[in-house]
């Protein structure tokens, strides 16, 4: 399982978090902090896994984290994901992202948070993993923002008429 | 209403959207808090509006703060909304927002649940996987229960993408709602062979996330994952199958031996790392191939460092040889620079020690602590030696003087937290192995005698937690202590007063138990003057601590001062006093293991809940009983008087203590075995115990000596084998002959090591038949035990879904399942009123209260799923709420007699979501207090004027329609008062419309007997059928509940009333607007309407509170204009068109039986007129 799903950039900004179990605003923050303070200070050629945030998890939960550029994207998961598994799974979200988004930056990650939670319930729900096939994500996503284009037509239709 | 559209539209332009928020905030970084405060202003008006496009567009900005840390559950409701538009876009905004901030304690969500149904089965996929995306994030127990059977149904959706959603959803079901998993696996089991890879992936998802924690359960399905494994091509799946092979394999040997060939299979052909390195971890193959395996650029050497040392821990359980021998390589990692491979390679350690290599590896772990100062690894080091050491009870530790000195040497470290660790292993290893008891001491003595080094600075807090061991261990073993007098001097130093409170008070015992010794060791001197000395330093020093702010310390150190007071009087005398003090002291502290008490056995024949008196009236518990104690006690406590006993007589007393305990059930024995360990070790002095050259250890402590443990080890082990060869040569010499070579130049094998002293490490003592019992561990909490579930059983019939709705049953269309809604339905109440018996429960501590609590539970025959009930309580007013979720009425009246009234207010903020449709008042209106709505209870309480030592009671009374005229009436009856209730009857007056069913052969007026008797505190539950002729004017039923309290054998009576509202004998029945549009034409419905002035509310209020209040279910909404429907248990339906305009609201209705109809309107009128 997953527990949690963070995207912070270099400052410690939180860009998206998803928390599939329930914390107060205070704790999330707390533990966005706290994991930012662990994942930053390591250097880049170390490892990608971290154990021992205190306040997630516990023994049995581990950081797993990617850094590109400006944004940590970091997964919280337990002992029944792989990690190397969930390492690649990091990369076809930021793929994702990229392919949506055309050529992603930190920018489009903080205007459209909402397009980033939604191309995320396409590929994690619940804290399983979903689809890790990237043109079903996208094929999905895309589907869905043509409904809503759709829609608003019909409203600015609506008005209009 | 166009021009509104547009007006809402025009308004919107203006409105800043998320883009705008995310702007504004960047560009405010210096006062961002209150930007946003403006901002959160802003989104409440916009939350106001009417139009739905501008309350997403707020809901969506909130999303986005929540992110930053804002508490948004204020705009949960608003929420909702959004989530119930029927715009997929406003849709996914609001169930966005929802699963970023509903949680179980939400209250809101129950009112979600039709919504969620609705969006479920709607006929865009999309809609149907939003929901499913945001149920996922917050379902509850009560929506699993509710929806289980729908998404059960979308397990087998025409399009992949529901289902494989509604596959990975059913998890999240089954961990909230456990009864769900036996009648949902077949389905699953059927989607992991789906045509989809999407669905397979999601199934193979599920049943290894179920799988990791029951493993057992799931061993019949390894045929069909074996399959999926050479067929999938689909690596997620892959690696998902091969995790749970690896937790499948360890239940099920022969599975290992097939599994070898398809997975050195994917080994060789596969080029994605994440699936080999899973292979390799489940293979158990070890480190080499996995190195041999990977390319090698300086990132992933890291990755797999860490992968590696990770499964060289999953191969330590099972081989652990095969990892030893990589010893040098897990010891290499501890110099590595990431803090992960370090931690990683210490968990190896800590698995690979043996006998052999022990003093090897802590030699290494102690260098690493040096060069580790000041940081949180430092003190992860600290633990895991001490982990390391003490492991299965020290089974790996040769020599304690080695160990001894470890521990002596870590209480070095500045600033460690686990200064309390190193001293609870010091007395462990002190009080457990009693040959090291000399050397320990001695150790200790020094310590104490430094204590200045361990105290010095602030920061060296933690670790004077050593100085309790010490002067522990210093006191209690005093007798081996070389120079006793130093010691107790150390003990007494003035900079003492500056330790921590319980360390002091440890001082001030031990320094009483030294000071015994001292005496004794003096008396036999000729010299007496020494022994006063000692008397006069004790008193010399003690008002110090007489002084001190610690209790403990301060009652201990006044006690001792006043006997050594005393010791020196008799001294004075030339008194031999030293065997009395010492007398003080005398026993033996035996370890008690720590679950001993637990395991206890009950002796046969003891009841532990019978009482052993009868419990004494309260009057007499105060004044007598503490005088019986004293006057009891008191000559046992007295001080022993003679002074002049002799050692016989100390002898006799304590052999006699020792047979008075014997004989005591109460005191805990060692075990037999514990004992033969005293008895049968040769005793101290028969263990060959090496000579010990004390001035070596004996430096000043802050120096490291462990090591000469380690070469001393060495020499031994070398002599050892040298003894051992020359034995050998000796028996060649004697037996020429021969009977074969004997080899002794191998390596030395474990068990060649023979520890350097005989030591017997005490057993924790047991009780005496005490079983073993390996259930200790389990967490009861752990969610995932309630899936330990056998799916191999076939399915009974009562192992149903629970089908809900109507809608859901006819949708369904499946005999099976509406056959077995009823028993489904019957649990739901139980379950509710246990909630509801809990809530009840926090009122407890209120003396005298009635309550006659009355549930109604309705089911009509074809889907008898829905219910309502009613609480009732012996008040004078009714009301009733409804929640459209739920279906529940609550009832409650207040007898006129009563005068007082107190009521409790709990969570106010609830009240407004749920609305009182009526309220009447009988009798007087004294019941003017105010009332409270919790989670759909109506709590009331107040003292009963019926009895004088009032027996309290709560009846919830539950009915059930079987059919159109039946309702069952359950009664849970909790006795709140200290006395025992018997006899009661309970009996209604039957009306012209509605009877009480009772039994065959008793009279119209004769009461029902009440099955059981109720104990103080205690409830419990009785049904009670009512047969019901018209439903459509609302009644009242007069009833009596007679009872016996027990002590005073008179009859006591309570009154209460039931009131069956018309409004109760509707349920929300979902209806769809085509349907209600024919139904509206047919014609054969009457009308009737009303009007309602002065009602501020929001309309979604107003809409809600008659949803809530009067079982009804929003069909169609139209900005300011609703239409709404129910249908009665007899089939009546009910159709409203609710309108409002400024403070006026009118309620056009049509309903086929007008009587019926215009109770309904009064009722709703009721409700708004309240409020």
């Amino acid at each position: 399982m997953i527990k949690a799903i963070l995207i912070f950039n270099n400052h410690g900004k939180p860009r998206l978090s998803k928390f599939y179990e329930h914390y107060n605003e205070d704790t999330e923050q707390q533990i966005i902090r706290e994991t930012f303070h662990l994942v930053s200070k390591r250097d880049e050629n170390v490892c990608n896994f971290l154990e021992g945030g205190m306040l997630i998890g516990g023994s049995d939960y581990k950081l797993i984290y990617r850094h590109y550029a400006t944004l940590y994207f970091v997964f919280c998961v337990d002992s029944s994901e792989s990690e190397l598994g969930i390492l690649d799974l990091i990369q076809v979200f930021v793929e994702t992202l990229d392919k949506c988004f055309e050529n992603v930056c930190e920018l489009d990650l903080i205007f459209h948070v909402d397009k980033v939670h939604n191309i995320l319930a396409e590929m994690v729900m619940g804290g399983m993993v979903l689809e890790t096939n990237m043109n079903e994500i996208i094929t999905q996503v895309d589907a869905q923002n043509k409904m809503e284009k759709s829609e608003v037509s019909l409203t600015l239709f609506d008005i209009y008429s | 209403m166009a021009l509104k559209i547009v007006k809402g539209s025009i308004d919107r332009m203006f409105d800043k959207n998320l883009q705008d928020l995310v702007r504004g905030i960047r560009n405010h970084k210096e006062d961002e808090a209150k930007y946003i405060s403006t901002c959160i202003d802003e989104i409440k008006q916009e939350l106001k509006q009417d139009n739905i496009a501008v309350k997403a567009n707020a809901v969506c900005k909130l999303t986005y703060l929540q992110m930053l840390g804002y508490d948004v559950s204020w705009a949960a409701f608003n929420i909702v909304e959004v989530m119930s538009s029927s715009k997929f876009t406003y849709k996914r905004i609001g169930y966005l927002a929802a699963s970023q901030c509903f949680h179980e304690s939400t209250d809101v969500i129950m009112l979600t649940t039709n919504q969620i149904r609705k969006d479920l089965s709607s006929p865009n996929q999309y809609d149907t996987g939003v929901a499913l995306t945001g149920l996922s994030c917050f379902v509850t127990p009560d929506l699993a229960r509710d929806l289980a059977n729908d998404i059960m149904t979308l397990m087998s959706h025409t399009k992949p993408y529901i289902r494989k959603k509604a596959v990975l959803i059913m998890y999240k079901v089954f961990l909230k709602y456990p009864e769900s998993l036996r009648p949902a696996f077949p389905r699953l089991k059927e989607k992991l062979e789906d045509p989809d890879p999407g669905v397979q992936s999601a199934a193979v998802n599920v049943i290894c996330e179920l799988a990791r924690r029951n493993p057992k359960n799931y061993l019949s399905l390894a045929p069909l994952f074996f399959k999926l494994m050479t067929s999938s091509t689909n690596n997620w799946v892959l690696i998902k199958i091969i995790k749970l092979f690896g937790a499948l394999t360890p239940l099920e040997p022969r599975l290992g031996k097939k599994l070898i060939e398809p997975l050195t299979n994917l080994i060789h052909s596969t080029s994605a790392m994440s699936l080999l390195y899973e292979c390799v971890n489940t293979v158990i193959a070890v480190l080499i191939s996995l190195s041999s395996g990977m390319p090698n650029h300086s990132a992933s050497i890291q990755v797999m460092k860490y992968l590696g040392l990770l499964a060289m821990s999953k191969i330590l359980k099972t081989h652990p040889k095969s990892v030893q021998s990589h010893k040098d390589l897990i010891l290499q990692c501890l110099d590595d620079k990431d803090e992960s491979i370090r931690l990683r390679a210490l968990d190896l350690l800590y698995g690979m020690v043996s006998k052999k290599n022990l003093m090897e590896i802590v030699k290494k772990l102690m260098l690493h602590v040096d060069k580790a100062e000041g940081t949180t690894y430092r003190d992860e080091l600290l633990t895991k030696i001490i982990d390391i050491c003490s492991q299965s009870n020290y089974q790996y530790i040769t020599n304690f003087e080695w160990y001894i000195s470890i521990l002596v040497e870590l209480t070095r470290l500045e600033g460690t937290r686990h200064g309390h660790l190193i001293a609870s292993q010091m007395l462990d290893v002190a009080i457990r192995v009693k040959a090291i008891r000399v050397f320990a001491v001695a150790q200790m003595a020094t310590l104490l005698d430094n204590a200045h080094l361990l105290t010095g600075n602030v920061q060296r807090k933690g670790i004077c937690e050593v100085l309790y061991a010490a002067a522990w261990i210093c006191g209690e073993f005093s007798e081996h202590l070389d120079n006793p007098t130093q010691t107790l001097e150390a003990m007494l130093r003035p900079k003492v007063a500056t330790l921590p409170g319980h360390i002091q008070a440890v001082y001030v015992q031990n320094a009483a138990k030294l000071f015994a010794t001292v005496l004794k060791s003096q008396e036999g001197n000729t010299d007496s003057t020494a022994a006063q000395e000692t008397s006069q330093l004790m008193i010399d020093r003690l008002p110090l601590f007489v002084q001190s702010a610690n209790l403990e310390v301060q009652e201990r150190a006044s006690c001792i001062l006043q006997l050594v007071k005393y010791i020196q009087k008799l001294q004075q005398k030339d008194v031999e006093i030293a065997e009395e003090v010492i007398a003080l002291f005398a026993g033996e502290l035996n370890p008690v293991a720590p679950k001993a008490q637990k395991k206890v056995p009950v002796p046969e024949g003891l009841d532990l809940d019978a009482w052993i008196n009868e419990p004494p009236s309260e009057s007499e518990s105060e004044d007598e009983q503490p005088r019986a104690i004293f006057a009891k006690e008191e000559p046992k406590h007295s001080r022993p008087r003679h002074t002049e006993v002799d050692e016989k007589e100390l002898a006799k007393r304590r052999e006699a203590r020792k047979q008075e305990q014997a004989n005591n059930p109460f005191y805990i024995k060692s075990s037999p075995s514990s004992q033969k360990v005293y008895q049968e070790a040769p005793g101290v002095e028969h263990i060959p115990v090496v000579q010990i050259d004390l001035s070596v250890p004996l430096k000043v402590p802050g120096l490291p000596m462990s090591d000469q443990y380690v070469k001393l080890e060495e020499e031994r082990r070398q002599k050892d084998r040298a003894d051992k060869k020359k034995k050998e040569k000796k028996k060649r010499k004697e037996k020429r002959s021969g009977r074969g070579k004997r080899h002794d130049s191998g390596p030395e094998s474990e068990e060649d090591i023979t520890p350097a002293h005989m030591v017997d490490i005490v057993t924790e003592e047991m009780p005496e038949n005490a079983l073993p019992s390996d259930d200790d561990d389990k967490d009861p909490n752990d969610p995932h035990k309630a899936l330990d579930i056998d799916l191999d059983k076939p399915l009974a019939d009562s192992e149903k879904l629970p089908v809900r709705s109507h809608r859901a049953a006819e949708v369904l269309k499946s005999p099976a399942q509406d056959g077995d809604a009823e028993s489904a339905a019957s649990q739901e109440p139980k379950k509710k009123s246990s909630k509801e018996k809990r809530e009840k429960k926090k009122d407890k501590d209120r003396d005298r209260k009635v309550r006659v609590t009355c549930l109604q539970h309705y089911s009509p025959p074809p889907s008898p799923a829905n219910h309502t009930c009613l609480i009732l309580s012996s008040t004078s007013r009714i009301s009733n709420t409804i929640s459209p979720s739920t279906l529940w009425v609550f009832d409650d009246k207040k007898s006129s007699k009563h005068k007082k009234k107190k009521q409790k207010k709990e969570k106010e903020e609830k009240e407004k979501k749920k609305k009182k449709k009526h309220h009447h008042h009988h009798h007087h209106s004294d019941g003017g207090g105010e009332e409270s709505v919790q989670n759909g209870t109506v709590e009331e309480e107040e003292p009963l004027p019926v009895s004088r030592d009032g027996p309290d009671q709560v009846n919830d009374i539950q009915g059930n329609l079987q059919d159109g005229s039946q309702v069952v009436v359950s009664v849970i009856f909790e006795n709140k008062c200290d006395s025992f209730l018997k006899s009661m009857e309970f009996n209604v007056l039957d009306s012209l419309n509605s009877k009480l069913q009772r039994p065959e052969g008793s009279g119209p007026h004769d009461g029902l007997t009440v099955p059981f008797q109720l104990p103080p505190g205690v409830s419990n539950e009785a049904r009670f059928v009512f047969t019901m002729q018209s439903i459509i004017t609302p009644q009242k039923l007069k009833g009596t509940l007679t009872f016996i309290v027990k002590d005073s054998s008179t009859h006591e009576k309570l009154d209460f009333k039931l009131h069956f509202t018309c409004t109760s004998y509707l349920i929300s029945t979902p209806c769809y607007s085509d349907a209600f549009a024919k139904l509206l034409e047919s014609g054969d419905l009457k009308c009737s309407s009303v009007k309602l002035e002065g009602v501020v509310m929001p309309f979604h209020h107003l809409l809600a509170r008659i949803c809530f209040r009067h079982h009804f279910s929003v069909v169609e909404r139209i900005d300011s204009c609703a239409s709404m429907y129910s249908r009665s248990i007899q089939d009546h339906h009910v159709c409203l068109l609710v309108k409002t305009s400024g403070q006026t609201v009118s309620i056009d209705a049509k309903c086929d039986e007008p009587t019926l109809l215009g109770n309904v309107l009064d009722e709703i009128k009721q409700t708004f007129s309240q409020c």
